[in-house]
Order: C-alpha cells, then sequence, then structure tokens
C-alpha cells in the first residue's frame, strides 16, 4: 500500500485536529482501513503458545470467528485482575476526566481521535467495568457512563488499545498517576484470553520461546551473523574480537536485543559493545539460549512476560555467570526494572554486581544482578579507563531520543547523555517538553512495529518527528541516537519519511566509533562505512 | 443533556428539600434521620472503598518514573521525580495531595505556525483546580464552628482570617467568593474545551452543580436570607453530641443546604470523588524506585510454562553441535566439535 505524500499527511493531521464526530463515542462505530489496524494473530504462533482459539483471522472482516463464550472469558478474567492488580481497580474507580492527560498522547495528536486520549482510552475500558461492578453503572447504564461488553467494545479495543504504545507520557501529567499504559496491558491481556492479538507481537514472542529470540535466529545463525560482524570490525579496526557463546564460567553475561545480532542499524551497536569488551578485557560470554533481552510477553501478558523472561536467570544460572549486563532495549529495561527480580528471582545464585575493570559496585542493581551497558561504560568513562577520540564522530550532528521504557519505564537519563558527551563532540538537544519524561514515543512501540501499520506509525510518531525537525533546522542534527532496538527499527522509517537526511545510531555505535583500540589500524570509516569527518580530503 | 440532567437532578434535591420541610414538615426526617444516614453512609463507604482497594495487592513496582533514577554516584538523581526511598515517596505524594505537583506540568499542545505540534505551559486548571480545593477545605474547617462549643482557636483564627477585606455586613468570606469562581471555571472549563465536553459525563457534572448549590445556598442564608444561627447552632450540637434537637423556625433554606450536603456525602463514597481516598494508594506514585536493588514480592506469583534450556538444546543439537557450541547432553555424536574457540 502505497503512504500519502508528506504534504498529503500533514494536511490530514492538520485537518483532524480539534474535529469532533457528532455522535457521542460510544456511538460511533469502530472501522478497520488499510494501514489502521494491525492483522490478527495467525494460528501457528497462537498454538507454540497454547493461547485460546489459534485461527487464522482478519479484524477487517466482520467474523473474528470467536469462540461462543468470548464475553463470559473478557468478564471473568478483569474481575480476576481487579483483585490481582490495585492499579487496574484504582485506575478504573478515581479518574475525574479533568483531561490534563488529553492532548499528551502521540496518537492523539497525531489522528486527532478523540478516542486517542488518554482519557478516553481510560473510559473504553471503565464503561465496561461501571456495567459490572458499580451501582450506578447497573441502574443507569449510558448516563453514568456504562456499557455492555459487545463485539463492537472489542472492536473498538482492538482498535484503540494497539493505539496506544504503552509510553506513560500522560501518566506524568496525571495529578493521580493513572498510567494508561497499565489499562492498555490489561486490555490487551484480556482480549489474548478470548483469542484476539495481533500477529507482530503473538509472531515475535513465540519465536522467542522457541529459539529464544523474537527473529527466531537459531543457534547457528546468530553464530554466523555475529562472526560477520567480527569480519567487519576486522576489516574497519583491524582489530580481531573474540565473543563467545554459552560459554560456562565466565564472569557476565550479556544479553542484548535479538536485533542487534541482524538488523541495520543495531548491528552497528553490536559492533560497538564487541569492541568495548574487547578493550577492557572483559570476560564475557553471549547465550543462543537467552539470545533476547527484549520481550513481548510484556505487550501479550503478565505470564506470556514472565514465560519468556525466565530464561535469562536459568542460563544465568546454567552458565555459573557472576552477573548480567545487558544491552540498548527499552522494553527490556522496563521488565528488567518493574517485574524481572518480583517474576523469575531472587536470583540469589548470581553476585552482586561489581565492575571488574573500576571496581565500581553497582549496589542499585544489587536485587536484579542486572547493570545497563550504559550505566556500565559510564562509570568506565569516568575512571577514565577507556581511551576515547571524539572526533571521530565529528561527522555526526547528534540529538538523542530518551525511549519512552528508559525513561518513564526505568528513569535513566543521564547515563546515556554523560557517555554521548564524551564520546562525540557535537550533541543538541530537541525541545525541552519532547525530551526526558516528557519524551515522544517513536510511534511504534509496544509491539506496533509491523509494516502493514505504518501510517498509522508515521503518525505517531510525528511529534516526534517534529522535534527532530527542530535541530534538523536549527542544529544541522543528522544522527538521532536513541538506546532501544523498536527505536532502531523504527525510527529509519519515520525519518525518512518525516527527517530525510537524519540517521539512526544506538550509543554503543558511538562508543565504538570513538574507541581507540590497542594496535588498531587508522580508520577512515565509522563503524557503518561512513567516511569520517576530513578523511575523504 | 447530561449537563441539563445533572441539573435536574441537583434542583429537584433542592427542591425535595424545601417541600419535605415546608409543605410535609418532615424536620426530623430532613434535620436529623438524613444527615447522619449520609455521613455514616460516607464514613462507612469511605472506609470500604479503601479496604476494597487495600484488599487488591500491587503485584509489581509499577512507579512512574519521571526523573533520573538513583545509580552512579556521579550522577545527580531526582529524589521527587523518581524517588528511592520512604522519604522521596512521601514527598511526593504530599506534594500531589497539597500541590497538584502533577497539573502543575501541564501543557497545551496546539499546531505552530509551522505546522508543528507546540507545546506551552497552561497552568490554569492546576491553579483552577487548587483554589477549588482548599477554599473548599478552608470552608470545611471553617464550619467547625457549628460543631464545637467552645470553638476552638485556630477555627475563630481562620474566620477572621477569611473576613479580612471586611467587606459588607456580615463581613464576606474571601473563601466563597473563591469556591464560587472556581467551581464556575472548573464548570465553564468543562463544556469550553470541546474535547473535554466530549468525554465529560453526568457524573463530571453533577458534583460541580451540587458543590455550587451547596455553596449558593451557604452564602444566600448568610447574605440574603434572614437565618437563624444560633437556632442552626443548637441543631448541630445537638447532632454531634447525639442528643439531636429539631429547630423548625431556621428557615427552609438551612434545611435545603443541609440536604445538599448530606447529598454529597451520600454520593462520594460511590463516585469519582473517591479520587481523594485513591490519590495516596497509586502505585505509579507511591512506590519508590528502587526495584533493582530490593525484590518488590508479588503475593500470587505463580508458575508458568517455560521453554527450557534441555528443550532448546534437544531442538537444536545438531545445529549447535555443528556450530561448535558447548553442550550438556552431547547426545549419540561425540565428534570433537563441541570445543570452542575463544578465551578461557
Amino acid at each position: 500500500m502505497a503512504l500519502p505524500k508528506v504534504g498529503e499527511m500533514t494536511d490530514d493531521i492538520l485537518k483532524k485536529q480539534n474535529v469532533l464526530p457528532k455522535k457521542s463515542w460510544m456511538e460511533v462505530k469502530t472501522t478497520f482501513e488499510p494501514g489502521t489496524y494491525c492483522y490478527g494473530e495467525k494460528a501457528a504462533p497462537g498454538e507454540i503458545l497454547d493461547l485460546p482459539n489459534p485461527r487464522d483471522w482478519d479484524p477487517a472482516q466482520d467474523d473474528w470467528k470467536l469462540l461462543p463464550n468470548w464475553k463470559e472469558t473478557i468478564q471473568k478474567g478483569f474481575q480476576t485482575r481487579l483483585e490481582r492488580f490495585r492499579s487496574l481497580k484504582l485506575f478504573m474507580d478515581i479518574c475525574v476526566r479533568c483531561g490534563a492527560c488529553a492532548d499528551k498522547c502521540h496518537f492523539y495528536i497525531g489522528t486527532g481521535d478523540p478516542k486517542n486520549m488518554p482519557v478516553l482510552r481510560g473510559e473504553l475500558m471503565r464503561s465496561v467495568y461501571r456495567k459490572e461492578n458499580t451501582v450506578g453503572g447497573k441502574l443507569l447504564g449510558k448516563l453514568a457512563g456504562a456499557r455492555e461488553m459487545t463485539e463492537d467494545v472489542l472492536k473498538e479495543w482492538y482498535k484503540y488499545y494497539y493505539q496506544c504504545t504503552e509510553c506513560r507520557r500522560c501518566s506524568v501529567f496525571c495529578p493521580y498517576g493513572i498510567d494508561t499504559a497499565e489499562i492498555t496491558i490489561h486490555a490487551r491481556e484480556l482480549m489474548h484470553e478470548a483469542g484476539v492479538g495481533i500477529n507482530q507481537i503473538t509472531g515475535p514472542a513465540s519465536n522467542s520461546f522457541m529459539t529464544g529470540n523474537h527473529l527466531g535466529l537459531k543457534p547457528h545463525a546468530i553464530l554466523n551473523s555475529v562472526e560477520s560482524l567480527v569480519e567487519d570490525i576486522k576489516s574497519i579496526t583491524g582489530i580481531t574480537v573474540n565473543p563467545t557463546f554459552n560459554r560456562k564460567g565466565a564472569e557476565i553475561l550479556f544479553i542484548t536485543p535479538s536485533a542487534d545480532f541482524f538488523a541495520d542499524p543495531g548491528i552497528f551497536t553490536m559492533m560497538g559493545y564487541l569492541l568495548l569488551f574487547e578493550h577492557i578485557g572483559l570476560d564475557y560470554t553471549l547465550s543462543t539460549y537467552a539470545s533476547e533481552g527484549g520481550n513481548f510477553g510484556l505487550f501479550t501478558s503478565h505470564e506470556m512476560m514472565k514465560r519468556l523472561n525466565s530464561k535469562i536467570y536459568t542460563e544465568a544460572e546454567r552458565l555459573k555467570v557472576k552477573w548480567l549486563l545487558g544491552g540498548e532495549c527499552g522494553h527490556m529495561w522496563r521488565v528488567v526494572h518493574q517485574y524481572m527480580n518480583t517474576m523469575t528471582g531472587p536470583a540469589n545464585f548470581l553476585e552482586k554486581p561489581v565492575s571488574p575493570v573500576t571496581g565500581t559496585k553497582f549496589s542499585f542493581a544489587d536485587g536484579t544482578k542486572f547493570v545497563h551497558i550504559a550505566e556500565f561504560t559510564a562509570d568506565l568513562i569516568r575512571h577514565n579507563t577507556i581511551k576515547l577520540d571524539k572526533a571521530r564522530n565529528d561527522h555526526r550532528k547528534i540529538t538523542f531520543h530518551d525511549s519512552c521504557n528508559i525513561s518513564r519505564g526505568m528513569g535513566m537519563f543521564e547515563e546515556p547523555r554523560y557517555v554521548i558527551n564524551n564520546v562525540a563532540n557535537h550533541f543538541f538537544e530537541m525541545p525541552e517538553d519532547t525530551i526526558r519524561e516528557k519524551t515522544f514515543c517513536c510511534g511504534s512501540g509496544s509491539g506496533l512495529n509491523t509494516n502493514e501499520y505504518m501510517e498509522t506509525r508515521l503518525k505517531g510518531g510525528f511529534a516526534r518527528a517534529m522535534a527532530v525537525k527542530e535541530v534538523q533546522e536549527k542544529n544541522n542534527v543528522n544522527l538521532l541516537t536513541a538506546i532501544c532496538a523498536i527505536d532502531r527499527a523504527a525510527f529509519p522509517a519515520l525519518l525518512n519519511y518525516w527527517n530525510p537526511g537524519v540517521e539512526t545510531s544506538g550509543l554503543h555505535e558511538l562508543v565504538g566509533n570513538a574507541l581507540v583500540m590497542n594496535g588498531e589500524k587508522a580508520r577512515t570509516v565509522d563503524l557503518r562505512g561512513d567516511d569520517l569527518a576530513g578523511s575523504e580530503t | 443533556m447530561k449537563i441539563f440532567s445533572a441539573l435536574t437532578v441537583v434542583l429537584i434535591l433542592a427542591a425535595a428539600a424545601y417541600v419535605g420541610v415546608e409543605i410535609f414538615g418532615l424536620y426530623a426526617i430532613f434535620g436529623v434521620v438524613i444527615p447522619y444516614f449520609a455521613f455514616f453512609t460516607f464514613a462507612g463507604g469511605f472506609v470500604l472503598k479503601i479496604l476494597s482497594w487495600a484488599k487488591s495487592p500491587t503485584p509489581f513496582n509499577i512507579t512512574t518514573t519521571a526523573g533520573q533514577q538513583k545509580s552512579l554516584k556521579f550522577i545527580k538523581n531526582a529524589p521527587l521525580e523518581n524517588p528511592s526511598g520512604v522519604v522521596g515517596v512521601a514527598g511526593r505524594i504530599l506534594l500531589e495531595v497539597f500541590f497538584f505537583r502533577s497539573l502543575f506540568r501541564n501543557t497545551k499542545t496546539a499546531m505552530t505556525k509551522d505546522n508543528r505540534p507546540g507545546y506551552q505551559s497552561e497552568k490554569s486548571l492546576w491553579l483552577g483546580g487548587l483554589v477549588f480545593h482548599w477554599s473548599f477545605f478552608y470552608i470545611f474547617i471553617r464550619h467547625l464552628r457549628f460543631f464545637t462549643y467552645p470553638v476552638p482557636g485556630f477555627v475563630s483564627s481562620m474566620e477572621t482570617i477569611d473576613r479580612l477585606f471586611q467587606i459588607g455586613l456580615p463581613g464576606l468570606y474571601l473563601t466563597d467568593i473563591f469556591l464560587l469562581l472556581s467551581v464556575t471555571f472548573l464548570f465553564f472549563r468543562r463544556v469550553a474545551i470541546p474535547q473535554i465536553k466530549y468525554m465529560s459525563l453526568l457524573a463530571d457534572y453533577f458534583p460541580l452543580f451540587l458543590i455550587a448549590a451547596i455553596g449558593f445556598s451557604g452564602i444566600a442564608m448568610r447574605y440574603f436570607v434572614r437565618t437563624d444561627v444560633m437556632g442552626i447552632k443548637n441543631m448541630t450540637m445537638g447532632l454531634i453530641s447525639f442528643k439531636p434537637v429539631i429547630i423548625n423556625d431556621t428557615g427552609s433554606l438551612f434545611y435545603i443546604h443541609l440536604f445538599l450536603v448530606s447529598s454529597l456525602f451520600l454520593y462520594f463514597p460511590f463516585s469519582k470523588l473517591m479520587h481523594a481516598g485513591g490519590i495516596f494508594m497509586s502505585p505509579t506514585r507511591n512506590l519508590a524506585g528502587n526495584s533493582r536493588k530490593k525484590r518488590h514480592i508479588n503475593p500470587w506469583n505463580y508458575p508458568v510454562k517455560t521453554h527450557s534450556y534441555e528443550e532448546y538444546e534437544n531442538d537444536f543439537r545438531d545445529a549447535m553441535r555443528g556450530a561448535g557450541l558447548p553442550l550438556e547432553n552431547p547426545g549419540s555424536d561425540v565428534s570433537g566439535h563441541g570445543k570452542q574457540e575463544g578465551k578461557e
């Protein structure tokens, strides 16, 4: 499907600002035009993951091939979740609809659709809650904002809970901290119980379950692709790095999103990690079994998240490593921060993480025994333990995108900035209301990075892209750096559309460029083979 | 429609009190039975609602990290936006409760002339909300003069401060004006911003009208309609000391005021007004961002089906052997492939 031209898309976005349907939102029927919905999950991944009602189906068709008891399943599941999660119960009860969140959502800004206002996105679920759980809702129905769960409601949920990237920007502004991500997580979980999910999430989740990673890379394929990165490193730097796999007794198990093994531009970040580890002589191993940092279970259900996440500690225990180091990934770190130790810990077989190079105790990670690579590298730089040549990133005018999960789901803002400022000379911040805790999502997070959804993703990423445009025009920014694999997958398309000329990189690609390795040859190109500043003359 | 319905309900409530006492003489019902019923429903309902929330656990630490985590020593953390312990959490909650800190951040998004979203600080909701809640609270405390004898010094002082400008006789309470202005603002904001109006419910208009009507009836009693203050005090003291007396010549306006307040109390625990209690329990605000250090416990954490390493090796043994990966169980083909190059 051809995408609209930039001018057309902009006009469309502008035209839809502040336009509301005449009908009440409960009366507006959900439609599924191409580009505005994700494809339904296929039978195969559903079968692998024992999901209910695995089948091939098409959301655009009237018949979703639901099981006859789908409604009872959702109703029962809803009650179970109200008993298990105070967050859900509270967020169903206490919203006053003040509307502070309304214009904070990137999908609302990009589509103008009122059901993308977080407050109304919440109402999609609260209305069903009221019908079954409140006196007013039972007696007054629609007048009290209550309605029955019907197939139309399910279709509405499907569309709008997959038009939320669980980025939590709204929750920063909510006076009660109501987190729409939490509501979306539960809505998706309930839909999954009724056999309704999207293929872009269930597919990778089933791959991750079976092969250990989203891409479904089998052990030898991982080795082959890392081997080719080793060769690239050799030809660019003259250095031979020696990554090992599934090696018992290594000090550290390094976990990173599988896209870093295989997909451009994540591979350049992977090259950065490998160079760094070689530079400091780190005793580490990679794993083919736990070859995925990301966790599409987070976008499926708490249970699925745990099923996938458990591999990491299991593998750490099997390999008898001391602690875990984690690569650049957004939702991986949300899982580590919010869920991992609770779900699959305690990891008492590991040791409290200490940097073997600087001796720094990472006491803030004493529970999970899991340190983020940006924390690790910032500490190395602080102790002057690595040799860097900032000028090797001089051909880049860099801006930094705070990934939603890293910022609002973990709270890491300064470490990556500290690293950038020490490996590059030209760093520019985007406007204040679009960075740090107010950062805008790439528009493709939480498993929405699928091709059939491109038009909606481009609209969802509009707010982010326009902030990039500011620094592109003002500071000639030509590189957006992000510490998230979904960012690295989504931004090339988004920026190519809205901000041609701006490329996407990970943080450790910049580190890898700047690292002065012992015995390296004079570098003329960076890790992706682009000429360094001044080298062409 | 929703606005009209909400207003109608409030007017019916006021009319019911008027008719009840003026036509049917139900002084005991409106002056004693309903206030007691409302108060105990409120108190009981409030506690039960809190308990019902408390009954559901907080299985995961999902605090919103709106500031730098406490990590490396040389990096400054944000103790309130991302608290690392109890003190920070208390500070975060108290600032939310008393000063609406998150709302203070509010911005308005609008397209600029460059056809891009622009963000401007937008503090009117914060200010309007703050004035509304503080005025309401102040007036509530001030009303203690009807329920205490002797009246505590701080209540009298608050009253004096409230009349500071000595406008009119009896002296005009500033908080009365603030309450009416802010409740009016909150109403107009709700209808003037199309998006807010679009998603507003009857349950959003009703409390605004009800509180406005309570304010108007209270102010009318003080400034416009002669009311027997001593008689009212006898009644309120009777209520508070559980020796209710009925004074039937305080004027029906008092009964309307009392009935509207009773309605608010009755409605409170079943409505969005419970945000007053809920804010303290919000897991995105009342948990410290220390989950990587300290293990958060999920009381219902249950075992799940996983794909174990053993199963993985069984699935891919040949491929792993071929690639020279070490195996736990080399199987039949022990050809010496299992050795891997690299560091030992």
